[in-house]
């Protein structure tokens, strides 16, 4: 299991790279230089600049230069927010975004599951239909969709949680919030549609004729190998919790990570740029490999191999 | 029973492509025509209210249909094309080319794409203007976002559909009339696409479906981040960002949410039922 993981980790190595260095470039090929503002650089000044920051010489040298730090584990420094390493940054904005992400992961788990194994205990029922209905009006309501309207609505007209920023708890709420919803209908259907599949199988049926209740059929008896679409959909809801985080973040006004990768692709930004991408990147990896683990531990059918 | 629901479906939607073709001609206002009536309420003369600039909230939404829809149309078209074609080979050829394909597309299913588009799309915008400012595509160049926008939104979509394409030549490769064609010396291309292809074009359907209004959520996702479509062009995704803008606790135009909100929501809502109608069509034949 071990050298499973370690194995799925080292080979995504090379990707890691290629998608650094690609970053590093796309940035620094785009017009525009981090370095202008309002006022004109006069171009002894903007030379020096560029040398300080190891953005001198030819593209291949730059890319050496870069990825060689990287690799040391230096980030580089912001170029707009001055005096600002991006190893400070994103260990002050990441674990602001990690919050955010997990409490709507859980919140969309959290409310999903019990929405599908509910409506699956009531299949072709009216709560059924209604249900059904309700995950896919979820489903088709974006994230930055509910942003302005949950703060016309809660914010403004009730006046019962802040519009914007970050600290206390009730700035939380409604930002995970609209970060869930649209994924609460998606793991709502996968639960059910698993359930029905599971309801239907051999085992089940023993089980029913020998007289276990029907409640404790659904939770003891089917629940565990129904939810296993739901695992191997973990992986791919926190990667989309993760992109859905960068509108939340901007609607919101949430200093996290995501903030600073849209500020800093607008400002040409290399560092941080490729810096947050990089980030992004081993996320979505470790995402992967946890959910192909626990695919794994979950049915042990699945061996893992190379 | 069930095929009335899906013709249901498809009339709402084809009322929605026509709204947004002939809509911006029946109006009585031009899209871009200023006026006095700054941030008006809803009215006779403004069914949905007016902007900042006092411009009429329903024209620009009719407008913004256009440009919402073109991009899911030509995404979703793209992402089909490279799809299919990429599962084509990968599943036809088999073995290590196969291998090396499907390898690739596990890498890319690992990567942020559409951080990877917004960096593509942001820095790429300028770059593409004045290379096509040179040549006989200039008329194009001021809508080199636009062009972006295509490109890259089809580029995230394309992923699933090659791996459901290349599952289904697999099977379909060893069947006897395949086996057969190739046997009276059919060339590869026509036993690919005269072949093979009719047979996964269902599922192609159903899939087209599915991505357009993946890529229209895209599209409205990137230009409420205000990276996406750039004025003068409007979609429903600039338009709810203009309306969140001027989000204020003393008095916010609410009209100037709450309808870009609906026709995003509902436009979505109805291609999603679709889709999952013709789902369950395909599946009961």
């Amino acid at each position: 299991m071990v050298s499973f993981l370690l194995r799925r980790f080292l080979s995504s190595f090379p990707v890691l790279l290629a998608v650094l260095v690609l970053s590093f470039l796309l940035v620094r090929i785009a017009p525009g230089s981090p370095f202008a503002s309002e006022r004109a650089l006069d171009p002894t000044t903007k030379s020096l600049l560029e040398k300080k920051y190891g953005l001198s010489g030819s593209l291949p040298s730059q890319v050496l230069h870069y990825t060689g730090n990287v690799i040391q584990g230096d980030l580089g420094d912001s170029l707009k927010f001055r005096g600002r390493s991006v190893t400070e940054i994103i260990a002050q904005s990441l674990p602001r975004s990690l919050l955010l992400g997990s409490i709507s992961f859980c919140l969309a788990l959290g409310l999903g599951i019990p929405l599908g194994a509910w409506a699956a205990a009531r299949n072709g029922k009216t709560t059924d239909t209604v249900l059904n209905a309700l995950a896919l009006l979820t489903l088709s309501i974006p994230g930055f969709v509910l942003i302005p309207l949950s703060v016309l609505l809660f914010s403004f007209y009730f006046h019962l949680f802040p519009p914007a920023g970050w600290g206390s708890w009730n700035q939380l709420l409604l930002p995970s919030l609209c970060l869930a919803i649209p994924f609460i209908g998606s793991c709502a259907r996968l639960t059910r549609s698993g359930l029905l599949q599971t309801l239907r199988s051999d085992y089940i049926r023993t089980a029913r004729s020998k007289g276990v209740a029907e409640s404790k059929l659904v939770l003891l008896h089917a629940l565990r190998p129904a939810i296993l679409p739901l695992v191997a959909y973990a992986g791919p809801l926190a990667a989309n919790i993760l992109t859905g985080s960068l509108v939340v973040e901007e609607g919101f006004a949430i200093p996290g990570i995501g903030q600073f990768f849209v500020n800093g692709v607008m400002n040409r930004d290399v560092f941080l740029v490729s810096g947050t991408v990089l980030v992004y990147c081993l996320l979505l990896l470790f995402f992967n490999l946890v959910t192909d683990w626990l695919t794994a531990v979950l049915d042990p059918r699945i061996r893992l191999s190379s | 029973m069930r095929n009335r629901n899906s013709i249901v479906g498809l009339t709402l939607f084809a009322l929605i492509v026509l709204a947004a073709v002939f809509g911006p001609m029946i109006s009585p206002h031009s899209v871009g025509e200023l006026s006095i009536h700054r941030l008006a309420a809803p009215s006779m003369q403004n069914w949905l209210g007016t902007d900042l600039h006092g411009r009429d909230l329903l024209t620009r939404i009719l407008y913004g249909a256009r440009i919402s829809l073109l991009v899911g149309f030509v995404g979703a078209t793209i992402s089909l094309v490279v799809g299919v074609t990429y599962g084509l080979i990968a599943g036809y050829f088999g073995g290590r080319l196969d291998n090396a394909m499907m390898r690739g597309v596990d890498i890319l299913y690992a990567l942020p794409r559409i951080v990877l588009v917004i960096v593509l799309i942001s820095l790429f915008d300028l770059k593409l203007k004045h290379a096509l400012d040179d040549t006989l595509l200039a008329p194009l160049a001021n809508h080199a976002r636009l062009l972006l926008l295509f490109v890259g939104l089809g580029l995230v979509e394309w992923l699933t559909l090659a791996r459901i394409v290349r599952a289904q030549v697999l099977s379909i490769k060893e069947r006897p009339y395949v086996l057969s064609s190739r046997l009276i010396g059919q060339r590869t291309p026509t036993i690919l696409f005269r072949q093979i292809l009719p047979q996964i074009l269902p599922i192609i359907m159903t899939y087209l479906t599915l991505a357009l209004p993946a890529v229209i959520l895209e599209e409205s996702f990137l230009s409420f981040l205000g990276l996406g479509v750039q004025a003068p062009l409007a979609s429903w995704g600039t338009l709810l960002a203009d309306g969140a803008a001027l989000l204020n606790p003393i008095s916010t135009p609410w009209w100037l949410i709450v309808f870009p909100a609906l026709t995003l929501t509902s436009t979505l809502l109805l291609l999603n039922l679709l889709g999952d109608q013709l789902k369950l069509d395909k599946d009961s034949r």
